[in-house]
């Protein structure tokens, strides 16, 4: 016999091979339980935790904490998009749904931010690669909400201010930490995991400042 | 014009049929079908710890959402009638009205009440007694009864057939073939489990099947027991609902209506609901005493049903027959949904195994057996 495989043998008894009391049995279980439910509904008494039903538009199942939902646009602290137009999201997008035009950002130090951010939601597959690719975490999924249904398709496809109207400022550092960051992890004193190895990165030294402030 | 109206009279005839006619369609046939587009999911919401349609209202009155079915109503009206392209545009537009009409004739051989006694209303009921002028409570009162059912519930396969064919869709033509291999298997075994029924009775009538059953032991269950149960699983497998729903196959090919939209759709929906109702009905007259409720409650109503006022006493007892014979179709009914949604379905291939080499044998043996015993039966009494 070939590795791997296991054999499931066929019900054999003559119960099951007769069906009639397989379905007797079957049916006394539905049985049972549309009685229980049938005289619980008439008299009122069925608790809310019996029922598996969500009465959706009354009350709403809360999602779990990694749902990916609609996107949303992380903002700086002055309210600017933090976005800078790297192009990641569209790039790694198996969907194509998002398009971005880029233009000079004003102030100077970032070099671009997007004038034109538009996911096309109807197109979305939901998979996060966006919001896996991006390096300054400017695009997020984690607003909780579900594409809304919408009566045109055009209107199925969000801008950059609606994707922004649902942002909020992030904690991460816009632009990173910089290049240097292993060195920087490095050289903070720490313990050994044993006697002989020696720590990860270079060793200690001189390294360039980081203005982590950076705006 | 009182002429017109004196027992035994074509014309007394023409009303009496089509007053029979109109309470057995519309006033019990169409509103039960309806109801249990409801009760279904009702109660397959209640076996399953959901809550199931309860919304549908008008205006404040609820009633657990027993409205569904007329809000279905209205939306399958209001629905875009959609005719493919390249569809038998003949065919497609009739291939639901050949599947729902057929559950609609056969109800007329069905027994549902006791029969009035026209001319001496106000004495007699129609139960026990003969009746000098019975107007019997069965819209056509054949002597070939159950091979009229076979003959008409067979037709039904052309509804599915032609509906798959006519759509020119692959999905609906498998489904159609499904459906048309499946009905002529269980039609072979519906028919010899029906034999055993007949060899007991001695008449294919089903109101005299009925009015030999008035006591709970002379139930042809009771003489039948495996008869009905082969004609149990036979029906549903004509009714093409779970265990036996290859023909819809719903994750795999939608069936054999898969193009249809709207109230077209809604046919073939009542029409499987119809099916079901009726199949009951006939199950109810050959195996569970049609209208007959045992001589004790029978009897007991027969003794007691007064005169009220403009209602003679005869009409009152024929009514509460037929509202205890609803009782008994609706149990029945609620029980064919049951089955339902506690059974998986078969694979094609176990399907036709179980149609023509389990049941098909077993009813064979059926048919012998009880030849055997009422020859055995009948040499002993003589």
């Amino acid at each position: 016999m070939a590795v791997g495989v296991k054999v499931v043998n066929r019900p054999g008894s003559l119960s099951q091979q007769l069906f009639v009391p397989a379905i007797a049995e079957g049916l006394g279980v539905t049985f049972r339980h549309f009685m229980k439910n049938f005289f619980l509904n008439v008299t009122g008494q069925r608790k809310k935790s019996d029922i598996a039903t969500i009465e959706y538009p009354e009350e709403k199942k809360q999602y779990p904490e990694r749902f990916r939902g609609l996107h949303r646009l992380m903002l700086r602290e002055d309210g600017q998009v933090r976005c800078v137009a790297c192009m990641m999201c569209p790039t790694v997008c198996p969907a194509h749904c998002i398009t971005i035009v880029a233009e000079e950002a004003p102030d100077g130090k970032i070099e671009k931010r997007p004038k034109i951010f538009e996911i096309d939601e109807l197109r979305c597959v939901v998979c996060g690669l966006c919001a896996e690719a991006c390096p300054c975490d400017a695009i997020r999924m984690d607003s909780g909400e579900h594409a809304h249904p919408t009566y045109r398709r055009v209107d199925g496809i969000l801008d950059k201010e609606e994707l922004m109207s649902r942002g909020t400022a992030s904690a991460a550092v816009q632009g990173g930490v910089g290049a240097f960051w292993r060195e920087k992890v490095a050289s903070k004193p720490q313990t050994p995991p044993s006697g002989d190895v020696a720590p990860l990165g270079p060793p200690p030294g001189p390294t360039p400042a980081i203005d982590l402030n950076r705006k | 014009m009182s002429e017109f109206f004196s027992y035994g009279h074509p014309g007394f005839a023409a009303v009496e049929a089509i007053a029979k006619i109109l309470f057995m369609v519309l006033g019990f046939l169409m509103p039960l079908a309806s109801i249990l587009t409801w009760m279904e999911r009702r109660e397959s919401a209640m076996m399953q710890d959901r809550l199931g349609p309860n919304r549908a209202n008008i205006g404040p009155i609820k009633a657990w959402g027993i409205t569904h079915f007329l809000a279905d109503a209205l939306k399958f009206i209001f629905k875009e009638d959609y005719v493919p392209g390249k569809a038998h545009k003949f065919l497609f537009m009739w291939a639901p009205i050949m599947a729902m009409a057929p559950a609609l004739i056969v109800a007329a051989i069905i027994p549902f009440g006791a029969p009035l006694c026209w001319g001496e209303m106000r004495e007699t009921v129609g139960y026990g007694t003969a009746c000098a002028q019975p107007v019997g409570l069965q819209i056509a009162q054949l002597n070939v009864g159950l091979l009229f059912y076979f003959a008409i519930s067979s037709l039904s396969v052309y509804g599915a057939t032609l509906a798959g064919w006519a759509s020119h869709n692959k999905w609906a033509m498998m489904g159609g073939l499904r459906a048309s291999s499946q009905m002529m298997s269980y039609e072979v075994t519906m028919g010899l489990a029906v034999l055993g029924a007949f060899l007991v009775f001695g008449t294919l009538e089903p109101g005299a099947i009925v009015s030999q059953q008035e006591s709970i032991t002379s139930w042809g269950i009771i003489y039948q027991p495996l008869g009905f149960i082969l004609f149990l699983t036979a029906a549903i497998a004509e009714t093409k609902r779970t265990p036996f729903d290859i023909p819809e196959g719903e994750p795999e090919i939608i069936g054999y209506f898969v193009e249809y939209s709207g109230m077209r759709f809604g046919l073939f929906f009542l029409g499987e609901f119809l099916e079901i109702v009726t199949s009951s009905a006939i199950m109810i007259s050959l195996f569970f005493g049609g209208w007959h409720w045992g001589t004790h409650i029978d009897g007991f109503l027969a003794a007691h049903t007064p005169n009220i006022w403009i209602f003679p006493k005869s009409l009152i007892f024929s009514v509460l027959t037929i509202v205890l014979w609803s009782i008994k179709i609706v149990v029945f009914c609620m029980f064919q949904l049951m089955i339902r949604w506690s059974l998986p379905r078969f694979r094609s291939d176990q399907l036709m195994r179980l149609g023509w080499q389990r049941l098909l044998p077993i009813s064979i043996a059926n048919v012998v057996v009880t030849a055997l015993l009422i020859l055995l039966v009948q040499s002993w009494n003589h």
